[in-house]
C-alpha cells in the first residue's frame, strides 16, 4: 500500500432511523480495481454518493489522495479527479452520444461566457480538442458511428459504456462505477470486465466498482469491501472472500444464483 | 455542396427578411407597423424565457416584474428633464434622477444590466428551490418588484406612471435587437454554456456528476434571461410611450409563458414562429370585441370574447399538443426539406 | 415595569382597537383558510397548483350575486346554489383542462391551470360584464355587533365559526370516512392506489368538487364583507392562499388553516401597527413566502422527504 488515492474513516450515513451506511473504512491505493459488493440494500450505492458529495455523512470523512474532501459539492469533487456512473443509467436525454461525451469535457473547457458565445479563439480551441478527445474516447467503445444519434436510442449494453465514456471525459484519476454489469448477461459482463481491466492500463486510472454478483468481479479485482445491512463484514483478495464464511452467509439465500 | 446550398438560403432568407423590414417600415400604416414590431418585441421575450424554461429546465414565472425593471429604469434615463416634471405632478421626482437624460442605447443597456442585478440577486436565493417553488417564488418576486414600483412614488412616480416617453423603439430599433438575440441564443446554445445548461436541465444530478457546477449555470441562465426581459421591457416602454405598475402583472408573464409553450420549449426557431403568431392573432381576433359591444357590456380596456376565444385557442394547443409548434426541435433547411418530401406539396418556410 | 415598546404600542391604539383587528385578521385568515384548503388538497393528490381555484372564488361569488339579485332568491338560498353550482363547476373544470394531461409532465398541467384561470376571467368579463357589482348584503350579515366596547360586522364573526366548523368536518371527512382514505392513499401514491383498486378518478373528481365547495363559501362570505365583485377579484386571494398553503406546508390541510390565518393576521397587524406600509400589504404574503421557502421549504408543518439518487 503506497500511495493510497481513496480513503474513508468511519464514515456513516443515517436517514432518519435507518442507518445505511455504518463506520466504512476503505483504503484504495493506485491503480488498483477494487470491488465493493454485497447484496441488494446493502448501502453501496449510498457509500457511493457520500463519496462523491451527493449526500453528507452523518459522520466520518472521506480522503482522497490525503485531502479531507467531507461535505464538498460533487462538482468539485468531480473537478479534484473523480468520476462516477450511475446505477440507473442517468444519460442527458435530449443530446446526442457526443454531446453527452461533450459536457463531461467541459471542465476543460472553462471560458467566459461571452468568448464562449461569440466562439472566439481562445475557446475554439479548447472546444476543438475535446471533440477530438471525445470523438477519440467514443472510438475506444465502439460508438464512433452513433455519435450523432440521440443517447437514448441506444441499446442497453453500449447506454452502459456512454456513461463510462463519459466519465472518463472528465479526466478522472479515480473511476467509480456503480452496477457496471447489471442488466447484462455473463458473456457480456465478462467482456465488460476485460474491458475495465484495459481502460484501468491505457488511462492511467484507479477504479471503484460496485458489483451485486460476485462471480462477475472476482477475476477483476485487487481486493474487495463486502457490505451487509451497510456493515463492512468482510475485506480481502477475491479468494479469501470467496471462502469467507459471513460472506456466504450474507449472500446465502440471498444470491444462491451468484453465478447468474 | 449540401452545406452551400443551405448557407445560401440561408443567405437568401435573411436579406428576404431584411427587405421585409424595409418595406413594413416604409409602406405599413400605423397600426400595422405597431403589431409587427410588437412581433420582435415578443421575440426578443419569449426567447429570454425559454432559455430559462426550456433550456435550462427551471420554470420561472417572474417575467413581467424584470420587464417592468427594464422599462422604468430605461424611461427614467431617457426622459428629459421637463417631461418628468410634467409627470411627478403629485410627489416630486428624487433630485438626482431629475437632470439625468442620456442617449437611448446606453439607457437601454443600463436598463438590461439593471435587470441582470436584480435577476442575480433574486436568483441567489431562489434558485435553490425546485419545479413549483421555484415557480410560485418567483412569480413572488415579480409581484414584489410590482409593489415596490406602485409604492415608491418619488422615484417611479407610483400607479400614476410615466406617460409620453419618447418613441425610441423604432422597427430597425426593435428588430435588430430581436435579431442579435436570436443570434445569441443560437451561439450560446452551441457553445459549452449551452450544453452545460441542457443537461442541467435533463438531469441535474449527473450534471453535477459531470463537474459542472449546477448552481452556477442556473444563477447564469436566470442572470442572463433577467437581462434580455429587461431590455425587452424597455422596448415595449418606449414604443407604447407610457408605462405604469398595472402593465406589469402576472398577465404579461402568462403571454410569455404560452408563446414559449406554444412555439415549443427549449426550441428557438419555435418561440419565434409563435412570438409571430400569438402578436398578429391577438391584433386579428380584435375584431371579435366590436359587434358584440351591443350585447355585452364593455367597460374601457378590458377584452371581452377576443381573449376568451384566445383563451380557448390556447387551453387547445397546451391540451391536445402539448409539444408546441416545434417540439423541443428546431426549424432547418434540412426538416424544411423532409417536410416537404413527407407532403409532396409547395410549401416554403417563412 | 413600563417597556417603550409597549408604551408606544399603547399610544399608538387602544385595547379595544387591537380586538376589533383580532376579529378583522381572523376573519380574513379564515377566508385564506378556505381557499387555501382547496390548493393543498388538489397539490397533494395531483401535484398540481390550481390557479384557476382563486377564479373559482370569484365564480361562486358571482353565482350567489345572481341568485339574489336577479332570481330574487332568499340569501341562504343562492348560498346553497352557489355552493353546488360551483362544486360540480370545479368537477368540469378538472374533467376538462386536467384530466387530459394527467400523465403529462408537470409543467404542461400547470401551464393548462394557469390557461383555465384565465380563460375563466376573461368568460366572467364576458359574461357578468367588467364593471364591478355592487353586493347587498344580508341583514344578518351586515349588521354591526357590540360585544362590550368592540364592534364588528355579523359576518366577521360568522366566517371563523363556519370556517372552524367546516375544518373539522372536513378533518372527519378525510380521517374518517372510506373517501377520505382513499384521498390519502391517492396523494400518497397515484399508482398504487389504482393498482389497489381505488378509483381515482372519482377521488380526484371529490377532491375538486370539495374543493371548489369551500371556495365557493369563502368567495360569497368575501363578497359579504367586501361587498363588491368583479371579474379578477379571485387573482390576489388566489395567489396568497396558494401561498398560504405553501406556508403551512403543501399537502397538509391542518397547514393550509394556520397558514392561511397567519397570512391574515400578518396582513391586518401589519397595516395596524404600521399605516405607512398599507400600500405594501399585498407583497406580505410573497416576502412571507420566499422565507419560508429559503428557512423551511417543505412548509411549517410539511414533512421532509429526501431525493432519491
Amino acid at each position: 500500500m503506497t500511495d493510497i488515492v481513496l480513503s474513508t474513516k468511519g464514515l456513516s450515513m443515517r436517514f432518519g432511523g435507518l442507518t445505511a451506511v455504518s463506520d466504512l473504512n476503505i483504503s484504495i491505493g493506485k491503480n488498483e480495481i477494487v470491488g465493493l459488493i454485497g447484496p441488494n440494500g446493502a448501502g453501496k450505492t449510498t457509500a457511493f454518493n457520500v463519496i462523491t458529495g451527493m449526500y453528507r455523512p452523518s459522520a466520518g470523512q472521506v480522503f482522497y489522495r490525503d485531502k479531507d474532501i467531507t461535505g464538498s459539492k460533487p462538482h468539485v469533487i468531480t473537478e479534484k479527479g473523480i468520476a462516477r456512473t450511475f446505477q440507473n443509467i442517468r444519460l442527458f436525454r435530449s443530446m446526442t452520444v457526443l454531446e453527452n461525451v461533450l459536457v463531461g469535457c467541459n471542465l476543460s473547457i472553462s471560458s467566459g461566457l461571452f468568448s464562449a458565445t461569440l466562439n472566439l479563439p481562445a475557446y475554439r480551441k479548447k472546444e476543438a480538442a475535446a471533440r477530438e478527445f471525445a470523438m477519440a474516447l467514443l472510438d475506444k467503445v465502439g460508438l464512433t458511428e452513433a455519435a450523432g444519434k440521440e443517447a437514448t436510442s441506444l441499446p442497453y449494453g453500449q447506454q452502459r459504456r456512454l456513461e463510462i465514456v463519459r466519465a472518463l471525459a472528465t479526466h478522472p484519476a479515480l473511476l467509480l462505477l456503480d452496477e457496471p454489469a447489471a442488466g447484462m448477461n455473463p458473456q457480456e459482463s465478462l467482456e465488460l470486465m476485460a474491458f475495465i481491466h484495459t481502460l484501468r492500463d491505457e488511462f492511467d486510472l484507479t477504479i471503484f466498482l460496485i458489483e451485486h454478483h460476485m462471480q462477475v468481479v472476482m477475476g477483476v479485482c485487487d481486493h474487495m469491501y463486502v457490505l451487509d445491512y451497510g456493515i463492512t463484514i468482510a475485506h480481502g483478495d477475491p479468494a479469501s472472500i470467496q471462502k469467507d464464511p459471513k460472506v456466504i452467509e450474507a449472500y446465502l439465500g440471498v444470491d444462491d444464483a451468484g453465478n447468474k | 455542396m449540401k452545406m452551400n446550398k443551405n448557407q445560401l438560403y440561408t443567405v437568401v432568407a435573411l436579406c428576404a427578411i431584411l427587405l421585409f423590414i424595409v418595406i413594413a417600415d416604409n409602406c405599413f400604416d400605423a397600426f400595422t407597423l405597431r403589431v409587427f414590431n410588437l412581433c420582435a418585441i415578443y421575440i426578443i421575450l419569449a426567447l429570454s424565457l425559454n432559455l430559462l424554461n426550456g433550456f435550462t429546465g427551471l420554470f420561472s414565472l417572474g417575467h413581467a416584474g424584470f420587464m417592468a425593471v427594464g422599462a422604468y429604469v430605461c424611461a427614467l434615463l431617457t426622459m428629459p428633464p421637463e417631461l418628468k416634471e410634467m409627470n411627478y405632478f403629485l410627489t416630486p421626482i428624487v433630485p438626482i434622477l431629475k437632470n439625468i437624460t442620456l442617449p437611448f442605447f446606453p439607457s437601454l443597456l443600463i436598463a438590461g444590466l439593471a435587470s441582470a442585478l436584480v435577476g442575480l440577486l433574486i436568483g441567489a436565493p431562489v434558485l435553490r428551490l425546485k419545479d413549483d417553488y421555484l415557480a410560485i417564488a418567483t412569480l413572488g418576486f415579480s409581484e414584489i418588484i410590482r409593489v415596490l414600483i406602485t409604492n415608491a412614488q418619488p422615484i417611479t412616480n407610483g400607479a400614476q406612471g410615466l406617460k409620453g416617453l419618447p418613441r425610441f423603439s423604432t422597427t430597425y430599433t426593435v428588430w435588430a435587437v430581436a435579431g442579435v438575440v436570436v443570434l445569441f441564443m443560437v451561439l450560446l446554445m452551441r457553445s459549452s454554456y449551452g450544453r452545460a445548461m441542457k443537461a442541467v436541465r435533463d438531469d441535474d444530478l449527473a450534471a453535477e456528476a459531470m463537474g459542472i457546477n449546477v448552481f452556477k449555470v442556473k444563477v447564469t441562465s436566470f442572470t442572463v434571461s433577467s437581462f434580455w426581459a429587461g431590455i425587452g421591457g424597455a422596448l415595449l416602454g418606449h414604443m407604447i410611450t407610457t408605462i405604469d405598475p398595472k402593465m406589469f402583472t402576472f398577465s404579461l408573464t402568462y403571454n410569455i409563458v404560452l408563446i414559449v409553450v406554444l412555439g415549443g420549449v427549449g426550441s428557438i426557431t419555435g418561440s419565434v414562429l409563435a412570438a409571430i403568431l400569438v402578436t398578429v392573432l391577438m391584433e386579428a381576433l380584435r375584431f371579435l370585441d366590436e359587434p358584440m359591444n351591443f350585447l355585452f357590456i364593455h367597460t374601457g380596456g378590458l377584452p371581452g370574447l377576443r381573449m376568451v376565444v384566445f383563451s380557448v385557442l390556447l387551453m387547445i394547443v397546451v391540451i391536445f399538443r402539448q409539444k408546441g409548434i416545434m417540439g423541443g426541435k428546431e426549424l432547418s433547411w434540412a426538416s424544411v426539406a423532409a417536410f416537404r418530401e413527407r407532403h409532396s406539396r409547395k410549401g416554403r418556410p417563412q | 415595569m413600563q417597556v417603550p415598546a409597549f408604551e408606544w404600542i399603547k399610544n399608538l391604539m387602544t385595547f379595544t382597537l387591537f380586538l376589533q383587528h383580532i376579529v378583522n385578521a381572523l376573519s380574513l385568515g379564515s377566508l385564506y383558510a378556505l381557499l387555501a384548503i382547496g390548493y393543498t388538497m388538489v397539490y397533494g393528490i395531483l401535484r398540481l397548483i390550481n390557479f384557476a381555484h382563486g377564479d373559482i372564488f370569484m365564480i361562486g361569488a358571482y353565482v350567489a350575486f345572481y341568485g339574489t339579485a336577479l332570481f330574487v332568491l332568499p340569501w341562504w338560498a343562492s348560498l346553497l346554489i352557489s355552493i353546488v353550482f360551483t362544486a360540480l363547476f370545479g368537477i368540469g373544470l378538472e374533467r376538462v383542462a386536467y384530466k387530459p394531461l394527467r400523465d403529462s409532465p408537470r409543467i404542461s398541467i400547470m401551464i393548462s391551470a394557469i390557461g383555465a384561470s384565465f380563460l375563466l376571467e376573461n368568460l366572467a368579463v364576458l359574461i357578468f360584464g367588467g364593471r364591478p357589482k355592487g353586493v347587498e348584503v344580508p341583514k344578518v350579515m351586515g349588521q354591526v355587533l357590540n360585544i362590550g366596547s368592540v364592534s364588528f360586522l355579523g359576518v366577521s364573526l360568522f366566517i371563523p365559526i363556519i370556517t372552524f366548523g367546516l375544518f373539522v368536518l372536513l378533518m372527519w371527512i378525510v380521517n374518517g370516512t372510506k373517501t377520505g382514505i382513499a384521498m390519502r392513499a391517492v396523494s400518497t401514491d397515484i399508482e398504487t392506489s389504482r393498482l389497489m383498486g381505488i378509483d381515482v378518478n372519482r377521488v380526484v373528481s371529490f377532491t375538486f368538487g370539495l374543493g371548489s365547495l369551500l371556495a365557493a363559501f369563502g368567495g360569497i362570505m368575501w363578497s359579504y364583507k367586501y361587498p363588491q365583485l368583479n371579474p379578477l377579484m379571485g387573482v390576489m386571494p388566489g395567489l396568497k392562499c396558494f401561498i398560504a398553503a405553501v406556508i403551512g406546508g403543501i399537502g397538509n390541510i391542518g397547514g393550509a388553516v394556520l397558514g392561511g390565518l397567519l397570512l391574515g393576521i400578518i396582513e391586518i397587524m401589519i397595516v395596524a401597527f404600521f399605516p405607512t406600509l398599507s400600500g405594501y400589504r399585498d407583497a406580505f404574503a410573497f416576502i412571507l413566502l420566499i422565507i419560508v421557502l429559503l428557512v423551511k421549504p417543505t412548509g411549517l408543518l410539511g414533512k421532509r422527504q429526501a431525493e432519491k439518487v
